[in-house]
Parts: C-alpha cells; structure tokens; sequence
C-alpha cells in the first residue's frame, strides 16, 4: 500500500504537476495562434516572438516595480506587471496590424503571403527584444518558492517520496484557469464576442448582417495579445526567460492547436494538456515509479526512459503527424480548407 | 535575363568588390563562398516554392543532413567502434525500419477496423521496446571506446566530395517521408511538419553520439583543396605569390578559398542550369499550372500531389548539396550552429527578395542577402557609434545601443521582407 502511494507521489511530483503547468502555458498559446487562425485565417508564426515581446515588457515593469519598492508579498510582482504587460503588447500588436496585416487583409491576399509576412513579423519581434533585453537567461520570479516543499511533505505524510509544488506551477495553473474562464465568459456571452465567433464561422454572412471586420480584427488582437502574455510570462515565471526558447515553443503551440482543431478554442486547451502530458510521459525515467509497483525480481535495471528529453519536439511532432494522417482536422473538429 | 537582371548582378559584384577594397579580400572571398553555398539553398527553395508554391520550412533539416553526409562519407571508418557493435546497431536500424514498414503495409490492407487498429499499435509497441533493447548496448558499447576523440562509427574515408551528392539522396530520403506525411494536406500542415522535421534532425544530430558525435563535433574533416600549410612549403607557389607582390599566407589562405570559389561556382551553375532547364521544358509548365490552379490542372489529369511529392523531394536534394558543400567549407559539423532562423527562414528571406519563381532572382538574393547578413553588423555598429556620439561616454543608453547593436541583424532582415513584400512583392528579378 504504501509502495503504491509512493508510487503516485513519485508520479504526480515528476508527470502530474509538472506537465499540468506545462499543458495550461502551451493551452495559453495555442489559444492564441487559434484565434488568429478563427478570425484572421493564417497561421500566425510571430506568436512564439508575441509571447516573448509581452514577456519582456512584463519583466521591464516588474523590474521598475521592484525598483520603487512595490512586491506583491509572497506572490511574483510579475503579476502586477502582468496588465501593464498586456498592453504594452495589445499596443504593439494593433501597430503591427495597422502598419502590415491590414494592406493584404484590403488585398484579400492569399494565407500562404499572410504567413511569410508574419515571418518578417518575427523577425523583427524577436530582434526587438533581443535589442532591448539581450539574449541571456533572466530569471524574474520572486515571492515564496514552494508552496509545499519535498521535505515538509515527506514530514506531513511520513512517506519516502516527497511531492514539491512550486508556487509557480500553482499560479499558472489559477491564472489559466481564469483567463480561459473570461476568454469564453467572452466569446459566448458578449456582443462582441458573439461577433467574433460568427466573423469566424461565416466571414460573408456576418458582413451581411452589420458585424464591422476592423472591430473584430482589433478585438481579436487585442486578445492574443493578453493570451500571449499570460502564457509568456507564466512559463517565464515557471522556467525563465530568454528569447530563443520563445521561438522554439512555437512547435509544440502549433501541434497543440493542430490537434485540438486550428480555429477551435476548446480544441486549443485539449491538444495544449494532451501534447504537455505526451511529452512528459514519454520523455521521463520510469525507473522510480517501477520500482514501488513491481516486484523485486521483476525491477527494471535500466532508467525506463523511452526517449531522451531532447526528443520532446519529436513527441509532439509524431502526435502532430498521428493526428493529421487519421484526423486532419483535429480532435475537436476545427476548421478544415 | 532582362537588362535589369544583368544590371543586378552588376552591382552585386560591385559590392563584392567593394568590400574587397575596404575590408580585405579574405572577407570578400569568405563572403563569397558562404554567398554561392546560399544561393544554391535559395535555388533548392525557389524549386519548390517559386515553382510549386509549396511552403517549406524546414530547409535547415535538409541542410543538416547534408552537413552529416560529410562527415559519414569522408571520415575514416573507426575499427574499434564497427568491432564493438556496428554490425549490431545496423541490425538494430533495420529492425527499427522494418517495424516500420510492417505498420505502413498493416495499416493499408481494407480488412476491418478495430482489429487493425490494435494489431498496428501492438505491433508498433512491441517493435520499439526490441528496438531499443536491440540498440541500446550497441550504442553504449561504440560510444564506451575512446570517447574524447572517436566514440563512434566514424565514415566511409572516401573523397567529402563524394558527400556532396550524398548529401542531396539523404535530404532527398528525408524528403519523402516527410512529402508522403504531409503533402496533400493544406499548406499550413506542410509548414508546421517541416518545421518539426528539422528541429527532430537537429536533435537527432545533438544525441546521437555514435552517428556523429553529436555535441561533441567532429572536426578536421578533409578537404578537397590543399591546405595552406602545404601551400606554404611548396616552393613554386611561393614564387607565384611573390611574382604577385603577396607574402606566403596570404596568397596561400586567398588560393584556397578561390579554389572552393571554383568549385562551389561549378555545382552552382550545374543546378542552375538544370533548374533553369527545367523550368522551360514541358514539366516546368506544368508545375507553374499547379501552382496557380491547382483544382483546374487535376481536372486536366495531372496528379497534383504526385507533382508536389517529386518537386518537394527534388527541392530538399538541392539544400542537402548545399549543407553537405557548407560542412566541408567549414570543415566541422557542428550541431549546435544550426539555427532555425539562420538556416530556414534567412533563406526564405533570400527567394522572396531575389524573386521567386525565378532561378536567377533567386540565386540573387542568395548572394545580396547572405552580403547583408555579414555586413549589417559592421554597419549597424557604425550607425549606433554615429547615433550616440551626442550621448555622454558614461551614459547608461550608449552602452546599451552599442552592445546591442550585434543584434540588429534579425531586426534588419524582417524589415527587408516585410518591405519587399509589401512595395515590390514580385522581388528583385520578377518571375516573366
């Protein structure tokens, strides 16, 4: 009994907790990129860089915040930070809408130039702020670390295994939670976000029946950028923060979207836990949790990892590939042209 | 070539030249180099996107995968390491392989649903839990011997020329299993699969040690030219410098990168031409028919995504050359220097500027856009030393922009695309 017990600790303190944390930041982004997908039609590739300029201005406020004195006692002053953040980023992103996006939406130009201009896009996010904040690792998390640590648990229950839960993954899980909460208070029961949601199913018929596109379009940008933020600085907060690994979260975002259904909101949740799990199950050592559950003889001698953590972007790539060939338009059906 | 082509390519050697003047020869050649090798990748993404309006970005796998056909093709083979276990990780791969197929073949009989479904899924279990048992000791035993200089299996010990079209077939393997995924699918997909493709190369590269010695490089790889310390020796070539009025080093360092000029210029024009061959015949005409229509060329009998298959295959085979000519330029493969933004998406820059669906535009941009890469950064610190000279030398700002200014690279090309996209989106050498 309490093998299995230890078992389950091991399990949730390596897999559960950490891959929640990890699921709800990519669920945030690949919230994003569905947006866009829904109201603009294009798959936007600066969203990794969007996440990472929100980021950034989040940390240059929690930085002037800190400076002043202001903390927010045993939680990151990040989270002050967090709106100011948000609209420095909605600011930029109407820019770059007003400035770029808008001359090939009169055009009605074709999805694929929509992409390769988001790919200009990109990189000039990603020199931005590495012209701004440089390229090294920032870690920006204050506040109380744990909110149970390994050994207090260990204590508490009197098992061999401890199960620490860092207050980071617990704020990320609180604030998804929330953001998600208000993203579909806001699509299902706002004018605004009713709009959208018809803008997205029909672009010509709700034309037809007064909805005005730029508005839209705002409102949508608007949104990706608080969704973009929020999941920057939460896995900023969680890991830390540098540039290149934003970009690099552009993978697993797209598959998580991909999955779920492009255009899909409640598909872009399922596809971000489902992508974070498969990675994290398959790229941890099972060794320990093998130990409590079989019997001696039958131990494993080896670590029991399937694949080297290196290969997480192959775990969330074969999903990608599995999903495409049985099921091309993702598990909840999102749009398919 | 129009009048305007020719006048490009004028000032493109303009610049070179000028950079010869002001900066040294050496750069102008090593800009060179870099900028031939550039122009056969652009070449290799014109093919498919210029042609057939496919969407690749993964072009930095394929030029891996020819940087890893260098080294498999020119290194000598490591007895210690094929004595170990070689013979046992090639059974390993091609159990691994033949797993594989047996899903694929599983997966393509019509007989019912369910059944099917599970024996592939056990099939495919069962056949990764042997192949690693399989691989697994093999790969620690090659990897045990001699870690800090070999632990590996080493190559074939064959002329790296050779790897240049080697490099093309492996990019080109690449390439269809991953056109056979994704192809026929919207072009989004193709993007996203290729962008996944080559970050699971890159990482297949960093881990896997016995291949290619994964972060640890492998270095000194032969080259196909003398090397300068033999120059350096040879008396003739002495003389020949100094008849010129160089000192032995310098004219041995020039006459080496002219000599790789030579050659990268030789596979240039030999794609070129092909490519350019290409596009007039009959084939050529077809693809453009594709690319523009693709619903009204499939109602005229053309297998469209047969077509995009053979010239996404066709395209990755051109980058692969160019990554298998750019290891050996460099003479190391180095895992950890391949950049996605670098290697796909300067590229990408590099056909859309030059003119896509252009071979001459493309090979352009190519070479304008890899001077820019290496010039902006002289430039951008000359332009931050210009915009500070007003600010106090103490000042916190001063320090900020001229440290940064290294970064103005990334910043400077988007702005390059998003201009030429939105004034001039035909490029700089329009398709005819």
């Amino acid at each position: 009994m309490t093998d299995l017990l230890n078992a389950i600790v091991a399990l949730s303190n390596f897999v559960l907790v950490p891959g929640a944390a990890y699921g709800a930041q990519l669920a945030l982004g690949a919230l994003g990129v569905t947006l866009i997908y829904g109201i603009l039609r294009f798959s936007n590739f600066a969203h990794g860089d969007t996440m990472a300029f929100g980021t950034m201005a989040t940390i240059l406020v929690t930085w002037g915040l800190q400076s002043i004195g202001i903390s927010f006692g045993f939680l990151p002053t990040a989270l002050i930070a967090l709106p100011i953040g948000i609209a420095i980023t909605g600011l930029l992103l109407l820019g770059t809408d007003r400035v770029i996006y808008r001359f090939y939406r009169k055009q009605k130009a074709a999805p694929v130039v929509l992409v390769i201009v988001s790919i200009g896009v990109m990189f000039v996010m990603n020199g931005l702020v590495r012209f701004i904040i440089g390229v090294g690792d920032i870690n920006f998390a204050d506040g109380a670390r744990f909110v149970i640590n390994a050994r207090e648990f260990k204590e508490m229950t009197g098992l061999d295994e401890g199960l620490a839960i860092r207050s980071t993954t617990l704020i990320t899980l609180v604030t998804a939670a929330i953001a998600v909460a208000l993203l579909f208070w806001f699509l299902n029961r706002t004018r605004t976000g009713k709009s959208m949601r018809a803008f997205s199913d029909n672009e010509d018929l709700a034309l037809l029946s007064g909805i005005n596109p730029e508005r839209v379009v705002a409102v949508t940008w608007l949104i990706v950028a608080a969704l973009a933020t929020t999941a920057g600085v939460l896995y900023g907060l969680d890991k830390s923060f540098k540039a290149f690994t934003y970009f690099q979260l552009l993978l697993p975002i797209f598959a998580a979207a991909i999955v779920g259904g492009l255009g899909n909101p409640l598909g872009a949740i399922a596809g971000g836990f489902v992508i974070a799990f498969s990675e994290v199950l398959v790229t941890y050592a099972w060794k320990k949790v093998l130990e409590y559950l079989l019997p001696e003889n039958l131990e494993p001698s080896s670590l029991v990892q399937l694949l080297s953590t290196d290969y997480k972007f192959a775990v969330s790539f074969a999903i990608l590939i599995i999903v495409l060939l049985f099921k091309p338009t993702g598990l909840f059906k999102g749009q398919s042209v | 070539m129009t009048a305007r082509g020719y006048l490009l390519y004028a000032g493109m050697a303009l610049l070179v030249v000028l950079t010869g003047m002001f900066q040294g020869w050496n750069l102008a050649l090593t800009i060179l180099n870099m900028g031939l090798i550039s122009a056969i990748m652009s070449l290799g993404v014109n093919l498919q996107w210029g042609f057939a309006g496919l969407f690749n970005v993964g072009v930095m796998g394929f030029v891996a995968l020819g940087g890893l056909a260098a080294v498999l093709v020119s290194q000598p083979p490591v007895a210690e390491g094929w004595n170990a276990g070689g013979l046992r990780l090639l059974g390993a791969l091609a159990l691994g392989a033949a797993v594989l197929v047996a899903a694929v073949q599983i997966w393509k009989r019509k007989i019912g649903g369910r059944m099917r479904t599970l024996v592939m899924l056990a099939l495919l279990i069962g056949g990764f839990f042997l192949f690693r048992a399989a691989l697994d000791p093999a790969v620690e035993a090659i990897e045990a011997i001699n870690p800090s200089l070999s632990g590996y299996l080493g190559g074939l010990g064959l002329p790296i020329i050779v790897a240049w079209p080697v490099g093309g077939l492996l990019a080109a393997g690449a390439a269809w299993i991953i056109g056979k995924a994704a192809l026929g699918l919207r072009s989004d997909y193709l993007a996203i699969a290729t962008l996944g493709i080559a970050e699971i190369v890159i990482a297949v590269l960093k881990n896997e040690d016995w291949l290619s010695r994964g972060v640890k490089n492998v270095v000194g790889l032969p080259r196909p030219v003398p090397y300068e310390v033999d120059l350096q020796r040879d008396a003739g070539f002495v003389e020949r410098a100094a008849n010129y009025g160089l000192d032995p080093v310098t004219a041995s360092t020039l006459w080496v990168k002219i000599l790789y000029a030579g050659l990268f210029t030789v596979v240039l024009v030999i794609i070129l031409w092909l490519a350019q061959r290409a596009l007039a015949s009959p084939w050529g005409r077809m693809m453009r028919a594709i690319r523009d229509n693709e619903v009204a060329a499939s109602a005229m009998g053309k297998n469209v995504t047969a077509r995009h298959l053979q010239v996404f295959i066709l395209g990755s085979a051109v980058c692969g050359i160019a990554g298998a000519m750019m290891t050996t330029l460099d003479g190391q493969l180095t895992p950890g220097s391949y950049q996605p933004l670098r290697f796909t998406f300067l590229v990408w820059v590099m056909v859309i500027v030059g003119g896509s669906g252009n071979n001459y535009g493309a090979v352009l941009g190519g070479f304008l856009i890899w001077w820019l890469w290496v010039m902006v950064e002289p430039l951008g610190l000359w332009t931050m030393d210009l915009i500070t000279s007003g600010m106090a030398a103490d000042s916190w700002l001063r320090g900020h922009l001229t440290d940064s200014a290294a970064q103005m690279r990334l910043m400077t090309m988007g702005v390059i695309l998003l201009a030429v996209l939105r004034f001039s989106p035909k490029g700089l050498m329009p398709e005819r």
